[in-house]
Formats: structure tokens, sequence, C-alpha cells
């Protein structure tokens, strides 16, 4: 399938909104970046922009419409849901897109404007809604993935900070933060109870980075290390003990994003190699026209329909929160079928071209192979991070099911 | 759920309501073990009859509530999940043919009638045991209809059939040269071979491209069946595993038995999606109706076989005896599975329909 289903165009009683939106993308966003996007800005390190993808940068952070609903008093644009779709699909007319991202829009900045102090939300928003801090997520550490509640790294009271030490693994672009978000343990007696939310400069004394080399040959993730940190008082979140509170509704926020959340997964399938035209390149076709090997056909056939159910269930479930009450458990849904695509998806691909598929470098191999293989070996973290599939699972059936905890 | 009328939302709910209240599966017990010549349940389909479900999708003007697809797939929803045994699907599917092929005079003949539930309909196509509606020796001359349809569903007490010839649909309204003969399947509901010998048929407007817009509106109203089926096979099953202790456990405590259910509940989620997709399609006049019910029918297909299976699995010995209703949805779901198309059928055809 080369390009998503169409999402039909009911009546508009924002027309006048949206011509307003309108007039303000022609004027402000360069046609000569049309179609790029910044899809991979948490995990890739930071590019030198060119101008125009600054200019770009500064008038969205300047309106605020990189993080559409959002209070504008803290920067944000203040769009109900109905006005930030109509953004959404004016920019996407246009092929315009969104140049604020990250783990700060995406999980960090939502959580803060539950959960932060006055203080904390206009110091931290308003540069998120810029795209002027990076943020990265001090969570899991190396016993603590899964089960994210066994974690040690400690934050021991002295008076007017904490003192931190322990580490942090699977830090998503950690070498290019400006800040964390973290989980810590402040009581070593209780498991959920004793853990902390704490945001830390990374550049701060004791604070040290160390990039993972991945089975795809890049590095989005890193360990970190905290040697004798002390992070101001004034930076948790929330009260000492309701981090695990908090650090969950940030997680939610997060398969939220990773399940797609309407636009990610969708681009991806749209934008990437079209499986049917590259079978029938590489396989052949039969006397009628259909690609030669049918039993791959069938298994491309399934995997297009999947595709379209799922992107039909992001659409059904967009227009269910109507009421909106934020991220919900059925996120658990759409993360996991999200990945599973994504990953079957990949397989196919790489099974398609056979041995021209797995090029690793070098001459020899298309652009777009070299780039479908190291996708094929990243996306095997898609069904581990953000909450593994089986973690997921679990959470469908205790939040969803009601079934019980099986501890 | 997709975004529903206000009319809809009562339809759904009323439809629901007296699902639940006055036909549960226990009716359909009583049914299957009372087994009535005309295989379905006489008293449900008047209740239906006298709510209008019937005339769902004819018109105001010809006597019925002329509401869509979307809507008639609300309701066969919730008869599926307690599997109502009535011909409203059948029915349904054979008023399509004449709302899309009728001339005015047949419409006006039948659509009152079949929308005051008086007449039963039936849609016949196939010539074997598989679904193969370019496979059709049905022939015609001089207004007579003679073939052999195999399976046909409510073909025992159907008064109009709607016969698919190799040049397209006919009316055949009377008995003469029609010799219907039952054909018992697991699901206890009426399927019945039907031979037409120089039977009187009248032709409706359309050709061979009625006929796929016909079976695709079948196929449709089957899917939201379905849905409601593997809805309420899934339903049950959860409950039971919060209630049955083994090892001194409660089953719903096992995680392997808790990522079964997550599963289970994933695909119900897309099923949800490509079904009302289907349902709004048609009634939108999309032009690719047929690849969204391809997807609708092939998908529905995949998730009940996974539910209805892991049902009887799932309830162990208790599922496999006949006083459990497990059975009865294993049963009806592989014979809805293979009407209007299994899964590698509708598989197949939305290959084609994208060009690979």
């Amino acid at each position: 399938m080369a390009t998503a289903p169409e999402i039909d165009a009911p009546a508009d009683p924002l027309g006048a909104f949206r011509s307003e939106v309108r007039d303000w993308l022609a004027a402000h966003f360069p046609p000569s970046l049309k179609g790029k996007d910044n899809a991979m800005s948490a995990v890739e390190g930071p590019h030198e922009n060119s101008p125009e993808e600054d200019a770009w940068q500064a008038a969205m952070g300047e309106k605020g419409w990189g993080v559409p609903t959002w209070p504008s008093d803290y920067g944000g644009g203040g769009l109900s849901r109905a006005e930030a779709r109509v953004l959404q699909e004016e920019m996407a007319r246009i092929g315009a897109w969104n140049p604020i991202g990250g783990m700060g829009v995406m999980m960090f900045g939502p959580t803060l404007l539950e959960y932060g102090s006055e203080e904390q939300k206009s110091e931290h928003i308003p540069a998120i809604a810029k795209g002027t801090v990076r943020w990265c997520q001090g969570y899991s550490e190396p016993g603590a993935g899964s089960d994210l509640a066994s974690l040690q790294c400690f934050a021991e009271d002295k008076g007017d900070h904490y003192l931190v030490n322990g580490q942090k693994t699977w830090t998503s672009g950690g070498q290019w933060a400006d800040k964390c978000f973290m989980l810590v343990r402040t009581d070593r007696t209780k498991k959920h109870e004793g853990i902390t939310f704490l945001l830390c400069d990374m550049d701060t004394p004791g604070v040290e980075v160390k990039p993972i080399r991945l089975i795809s040959g890049s590095s989005p993730f890193c360990e970190t290390f905290f040697t004798n940190v002390q992070v101001p008082k004034a930076n948790r979140v929330g009260a000492e003990g309701q981090g695990w509170t908090i650090g969950k509704r940030l997680l939610q926020h997060e398969r939220s994003s990773l399940s797609g959340g309407g636009s990610a997964a969708g681009r991806l399938f749209a934008q990437g190699t079209p499986l049917a035209p590259l079978a029938k390149t590489f396989v052949g076709e039969d006397e009628q026209g259909r690609i030669a090997d049918p039993e791959l056909r069938g298994r491309i056939a399934r995997h297009e329909m999947d595709l379209r159910a799922f992107l039909a269930t992001l659409r059904r479930a967009s227009q269910e929160v109507a009421s909106n009450q934020g991220p919900s458990a059925t996120t658990s849904i759409m993360k996991n079928v999200g990945a599973r695509l994504i990953q079957e998806r990949s397989e196919l691909l790489i099974e398609i071209r056979g041995l021209a598929g797995l090029g690793w470098e070098g001459e020899g191999f298309e652009a777009d192979a070299l780039k479908d293989a190291r996708a094929w070996l990243f996306g095997k973290a898609v069904s581990i991070y953000g909450g593994s599939s089986e973690i997921q699972n679990n959470v469908i059936a205790k939040r969803i099911l009601g079934m019980l905890d099986h501890q | 759920m997709a975004v529903l009328t206000e009319e809809q939302t009562m339809l759904r709910d009323m439809a629901r309501e007296w699902a639940d209240n006055e036909a549960p599966v226990g009716a359909f017990r009583k049914m299957r073990d009372a087994a009535p010549a005309a295989f379905y349940d006489a008293d449900a389909w008047r209740a239906q009859a006298e709510m209008g479900w019937a005339g769902i999708l004819v018109p105001e003007a010809q006597g019925g509530a002329g509401m869509g697809y979307l809507s008639l797939g609300l309701v066969l929803e919730q008869l599926g999940r307690n599997l109502v045994a009535t011909p409203l699907a059948a029915t349904a599917a054979a008023t399509s043919a004449l709302i899309l092929g009728g001339s005015e005079a047949q419409r006006a003949e039948w659509l009152p009638r079949i929308a005051a539930g008086d007449v039963v309909a039936a849609l016949a196509v196939d010539e074997g045991p598989r679904f193969a509606p370019e496979r059709i020796e049905t022939r015609v001359e001089d207004g007579r209809l003679s073939g052999t349809k195999y399976f046909v569903a409510e073909g025992d007490s159907a008064r109009l059939f709607v016969v698919a010839a190799a040049d397209g649909l006919y009316l055949v309204s009377g008995d003469e040269g029609v010799t219907r003969s039952a054909r018992k399947l697991v699901d206890a509901r009426s399927h019945a071979e039907v031979r037409f010998e120089g039977a009187r048929a009248e032709k409706l407007e359309g050709g061979r491209d009625l006929v796929t817009q016909v079976t695709d509106r079948a196929a449709a109203a089957l899917s939201a069946e379905m849905l409601g089926m593997a809805e309420a096979a899934f339903a049950q099953t959860n409950d039971y595993l919060k209630t049955r202790v083994q090892f001194g456990q409660v089953l719903s405590s096992f995680q392997a038995l808790q990522h079964r259910m997550a599963k289970m509940l994933t695909e119900l989620e897309l099923t949800r999606s490509v079904v009302e997709g289907a349902l709004e399609a048609i009634d939108s006049g999309r032009a690719n109706v047929s690849q969204e019910v391809s997807l609708a029918k092939a998908t529905a297909n995949e998730t009940l076989h996974l539910v209805s299976r892991e049902m009887v699995q799932l309830h162990g010995g208790i599922g496999m005896t006949d006083e459990h209703d497990a059975g009865f949805y294993l049963k009806r779901a592989r014979v809805l599975e293979a009407m209007w198309g299994n899964a590698a059928w509708h598989r197949d055809r939305f290959a084609r329909l994208n060009g690979y």
C-alpha cells in the first residue's frame, strides 16, 4: 500500500480557523522543507540546521503550534483538539512538518503540566514548546527493565539537595540531552512508594554518559552514571515517594506516542518502501501479473490488511477521544500492534530482496536496501522499549480486562 | 465504536437490551432442541419485524426505516452476541439486491412486505461448497431459471429468492420448479440446497456487477454478526477465567492465559474498526467498497476463528460439553467463516484490487 487510506473531510465548522492556519503556514513554511520531518530527532544526534529550518522552528516555537494543545500561558498553542486536528490536516496538505519534537514534547511536558509546580512549569514548558531544550529519560537500570520498580539509583536527602548515586541505562539520546527526568529511590524499605521523580541537568558534576552500540550499528541509547550528583530539592516533581504514580503516567504518554499517536507510524508506513512493487521486481510476476510467489503474496496481503486495520483503529480511537481524558490503557494495545507491524514489514523487506536486502555498507547495495536493513535491526527494539510487548500484555490483562495480579 | 447518530445509538441500545432480555443464548438452544422446519426462531423474527428491523434497509417510501448498513450492522452485532436465530441477515442481503437492481414495480411489490416481516428472502449464489461467484452455471431462458444452489441460508423458508445466474441476479418468487432439500450444518441453522428447474424468474438490473455489490453487502453484514459473536465469546471466556480455580489460584492470575486474552482483545479492536469501516464505506457510496469489505470479512474471519477456538480451549472440559454454550459459538463461527468468502478468498481479492 503506497498511501494511507484517506481521512474523510467532514463538514467544517472551523472554516475560519482553517483559513487562518492556511494563511499563516503559507507565510511561514519554506516550501524547500516540504516532506522532511523530525521523526528521528529523539534518537538521532543534533544536526546542523539550515537557515530555513531554524526559521521554521523559531516561527512554530513562537506560535506555540509545535505543541498545539498545551496551554498558551506556558508557550503552547492553546488550541482545542478539533483545532489541532485542523492544523495537522493543513500541514499535511502542504507537506509541512512539526519541527518541535523529542521526549520533552512526547512524554515529559504532558506529565509536568499535570504534576509540576507553577515554578517548574514556567521554567521548563516554554523551552520545550520552543524546542530549545533536549530532555532524556532516566528510568531503566541494568537490574530494572521490565520490572522498573526495582530500580536502585539512590537519592539521599541532604537538606537543600539530593545526593544521587547509581546508574541508568537505555537513556535515549543521553549524549545529546540538556536535561534528564528520572526516577530515583528515596526509600529502600518500600518498593513502589519509595520512588521519587527528579529533574537533573546533564552538565551537573558527576553525570557521565557512555553510548551503547546496538546490533544496527547505531548508538541512540546510553548508559548514564551518577556519582555524588547534587540535585536541588526544587527539582523534585510532586512529593517524595510519589514518583511511581507520576512515572507511570509518563509511561502512558510514552506508549501513546510510540503507538503512532496516529501520525508517526502512519507516516513511516506511507513513506517507506512499498512491498508489492518491490516483490514484483525481485520475485517476478506470473502470467496474470501477480507476484510470482503465491505464499509471499498472501503474506504481503495479510500484512497490508493488518496495517489498514491498525490505521483504521488509530483513527477510530482519535474520534472516540472526544471526551478526552488523555492517554488510556488501550494505548498498550496499539503499541503492540504498531510494534508487530513495523517488525513484520521489515522482515518482509529483507526477505523480498534476498541477500541484496542484507547489505551492511559499501558498494553493490541500493541506498534504500541499506536503510531498510538497518531499520530492520533497530526495529527489534520497538517491542522491547517503552514497555515490552509482554509488559503491555500484562497492562491489557489487568487494566482493561480486570484479570488478577500474577505475582 | 464509530461515531453514531442519536438514532443509531438508540437502535443499538434497543437491540442490545432486547437481545439480552428476550433472546439470550438459551433461546437459541431452545430453537435447536425444538428443531422447527424453518430452522429459525419465529417468535423472535416477529418481534424483530415489529421493531422495524426487517425494514432497516428499506426506504421509508416502501414502509422501511431507510437507515443503511451501519445501522443494520449495529443490530446484527447485538444479535450475534447471543446467537439469535432469525433470517435478518439473509433477508437484508436479498433486500439490498432489490434496492440496487429492482425496478419500480419489483420494489413496490416486495419491499413493503419485507419491511413488515411477511417475507423471508434468501440470496442464492454458490453452486458448490465454496464461495465462487465467478463459477455460475445457472441459466435463464424465456424467463425460466434452471440451476442448483448449495447451502442457501434460510432456503428452507424463503418466500423470495434472489438467484445468481451467469448474467446477473434474478428474482424467483414462486414455488413452481423450486425444490428445497434441508442441509443440516453444525450450526443448526437453515442451509438448504435449492434446485430450480424452469422456475419463473425476473431479472434485476445490473449484470455481474450487481452480484459483486450484493455479495459484498452480505459479507459486510455477516462481518458485523461475527464481530458480535467474537465479543460475546471473548467476554464469557474472560468471566470464566475469573472464577475457575486450579492449583489453588483463579485461572485469570496466570500470565500465560492473560497474554492470550490480551492478544484476542487486540484483534477484536482491529476487527471493530474494519467492520465499521466497511459498513460506512457502503453507506457513503465510496468507490472502494469491495476492498473495505474484503478487509472486514478476512479480519472478522480470523478473529472469530481465534476467539471461538480459544473459548473452548480455555473452558477446558466443560467447554467440550453440549451443556455449555462454547460449542454453539465454535460451530456457528465456522459456518459464517465459509459464507461469502473465507479469509484466503478475501485476501486474494484484496491483493488483486491493489494490483499485486
